[in-house]
């Protein structure tokens, strides 16, 4: 009996280090190619030292020649500031609209509130992808193609942000607003000053998804900032693959760039980006 | 119907409350009634306010695009002559069961959905059920099967394709430290799409493993201790404890999973650009190119409508099945 478990456990271990082995190894060759030479990365790909860093003695314009090299070929700078713009604008603006909209659905009693609310539930099911073109024509009626208000403003209304913020008010306590009120001050005070400060997790949650779902962004971006200049990171990485010359460590350079925001947040924040998927999971 | 019981609420609230003290409503002063109703009013006008940027937005960037494309999949709108629209009945409609590309990408879009849905979630519970009990490292191995959703579509996407490149590619490296003569992955009609799932899965697994790790915890230990003072096997609690506890969570993966599957664009457009022959083209990368690079708004809007129908379709049976199995 006891000599079954300990093989069960052999098994269970080798079995977890081959999965590892398999979800890791894209990500070590990207890591450890963007620190080698071209002549390097195909020579090591014969042996497994492909997913071993270059020794000292064998890297010749330092280990980060191909980063170098790769923001002086393209403007990476320039399409990742996009990208901060373009989701630091959402996530802004977002916050602000969606979590008042939640907060009326939550508090207020008026008239369609209910109706209102379903409609913003329905929204949920309509699939972006299919609006994409009349989307695109009405920003080009308007003029905002290859702006920031282009790529923006469409996306500052969220159906599901709304709906995470007006789950997390039903659940908050009425007596503080109450109080507040009591002592004169108006609902706007009160949102602003009492009810946003105590819901920092919502607020968190709310703006992880965002800078995770526009962070990674490509239709959008794709057609609305066509113009060099404006291209967010993901598109700038599009272009920088399929650029003559390619060369693979510095595609790997670059990829690994546009993946540093990312792992910052799940690094430090994950807890909130599961909490809130979950949650509407169990809600729905 | 949500609105309306909740704004008649504060009245049968007051009722409650004044009834067993006061037994006739006249006794209400009028005055406070009036104040009442000013509040009432007052109360409708703030709820708008907060509710009113929302609503415009959501109507302007999402209603309204969804009546244009309506609108439009009935016209030849063409976007080079934005003024010379008119309208064709259902043309656009009976062309595109003529339309080869259209049955194309609408196969390749299903049977993409119809391997990658069950195989990722059983990849993803699979994990979660090995990582979900007293391990060794169980914070690395989780990490490890998490970090490909660290990474966004576009940089898997690229990422893979240097993978898969049948010459030089990493995977092709590999197989051959293991006998297994070169393969052409991306560039055959037969391995592309194969090619597309195996990365798609890799790259979201992990994601759905965390949220059966929630699910996991939250089935009440006691439940398994009833099973073990019973004599269950293991086998046994598996399937009479921990699957029931976690059917609610998997439907609602199975649910977006399958809806997300049905939107495949990035991976062939950065991979395979559709090809070869058309073997990765999917359903939204056909009404990309006809609307983008066609220009043709009209038949490519039928075609989202078409679409839309589709993703609604396969929500509302999911939904209807949901409902049956908790009713």
């Amino acid at each position: 009996m006891k000599r079954k478990k300990g093989i069960q456990r052999v098994v269970l271990y080798v079995s977890l280090t081959l999965l590892t082995f398999i979800f890791l190894f894209p990500l070590i060759w990207m890591l450890v190619s963007s620190l080698k030479d071209e002549f390097q990365i195909f020579r090591d790909m014969k042996s497994l030292k492909a997913f071993l860093p270059p020794a000292p003695s064998e890297v010749e314009g330092g280990y980060f020649a191909n980063y170098i090299a790769a923001f002086q070929r393209v403007d990476l700078m320039k399409y990742i500031l996009n990208s901060l713009i373009y989701t630091t604008g959402i996530i802004v603006f977002g916050l602000i609209v969606n979590s008042m909209a939640g907060y009326a659905l939550a508090r207020f009693r008026f008239p369609l509130a209910g109706f209102w609310l379903g409609v913003i539930i329905a929204t949920l099911i309509i699939p972006p992808e299919s609006i994409f073109l009349p989307l695109y024509v009405l920003v080009y009626d308007l003029g905002w193609v290859n702006t920031y208000t282009g790529l923006i403003v469409p996306f500052i209304a969220n159906a599901f942000a709304i709906f995470l913020f007006r789950q997390f008010f039903l659940d908050f306590p009425k007596e503080l607003e109450e109080a507040a009120k009591i002592d004169g001050c108006s609902q706007i005070g009160i949102f602003f000053r009492i009810i946003v400060p105590l819901s920092k997790p919502v607020f968190a949650t709310v703006a992880i998804v965002l800078f995770i779902n526009h962070w990674n962004d490509f239709l959008w971006p794709l057609v609305v900032a066509s113009d060099e200049s404006m291209r967010t990171i993901q598109i700038g990485l599009q272009y920088f693959m399929n650029e003559p010359p390619i060369k693979w460590g510095q595609v790997m350079a670059a990829l690994t760039i546009a993946t540093v925001p990312m792992l910052l947040i799940f690094a430090f924040l994950q807890r909130y980006y599961v909490q809130g998927l979950t949650h509407t999971g169990s809600k729905n | 119907m949500k609105g309306n019981s909740s704004s008649a609420k504060p009245l049968t609230d007051h009722d409650h409350y004044k009834a067993p003290s006061e037994p006739s409503i006249k006794k209400v002063p009028p005055k406070r009634k009036k104040r009442r109703r000013s509040q009432a009013f007052q109360e409708a006008v703030t709820g708008y306010f907060f509710l009113a940027p929302a609503l415009i937005l959501l109507g302007v960037f999402l209603l309204y695009p969804m009546g244009a494309a309506f609108y439009y999949s009935f016209t030849d709108f063409y976007i080079l002559k934005p003024d010379d629209i008119s309208f064709i009945g259902f043309e656009n409609f009976s062309y595109i069961w003529q339309d080869a590309q259209f049955r194309q990408a609408f196969w390749n879009t299903v049977y993409f959905s119809v391997i990658v849905v069950p195989v990722q979630l059983a990849v993803a519970l699979g994990l979660a059920l090995l990582i979900n009990k007293k391990l060794k490292f169980r914070v690395f191995f989780r990490t490890a099967f998490f970090s490909p959703v660290v990474m966004s579509l576009v940089v898997v996407s690229i990422l893979w394709t240097f993978m898969y490149n049948p010459n030089e590619g990493l995977i092709n490296q590999l197989l051959g430290l293991i006998g297994i003569s070169p393969q052409p992955f991306l560039t055959s009609p037969d391995q592309a799409m194969n090619s597309i799932i195996v990365m798609s899965v890799w790259q979201g697994a992990g994601f759905q493993m965390m949220i059966f790790l929630a699910g996991l915890q939250n089935i009440p230990n006691h439940l398994y201790e009833a099973a073990d003072i019973d004599g269950a096997s293991n086998w046994q609690k598996f399937l009479h404890v921990t699957l029931p506890g976690l059917k609610n969570i998997a439907l609602f993966i199975f649910i977006t999973i399958s809806i997300a599957a049905f939107k495949l664009l990035v991976q062939p457009m950065i991979m395979t650009q559709g090809g070869p022959l058309g073997s990765t083209k999917s359903l939204v990368y056909h009404i990309y190119e006809t609307g983008f690079n066609y220009r043709d708004v009209g038949y490519a809007s039928a075609m989202a409508v078409v679409f839309t129908l589709i993703v609604l379709t396969i929500t509302i049976i999911q939904r209807v099945l949901i409902r049956e199995e908790r009713g």
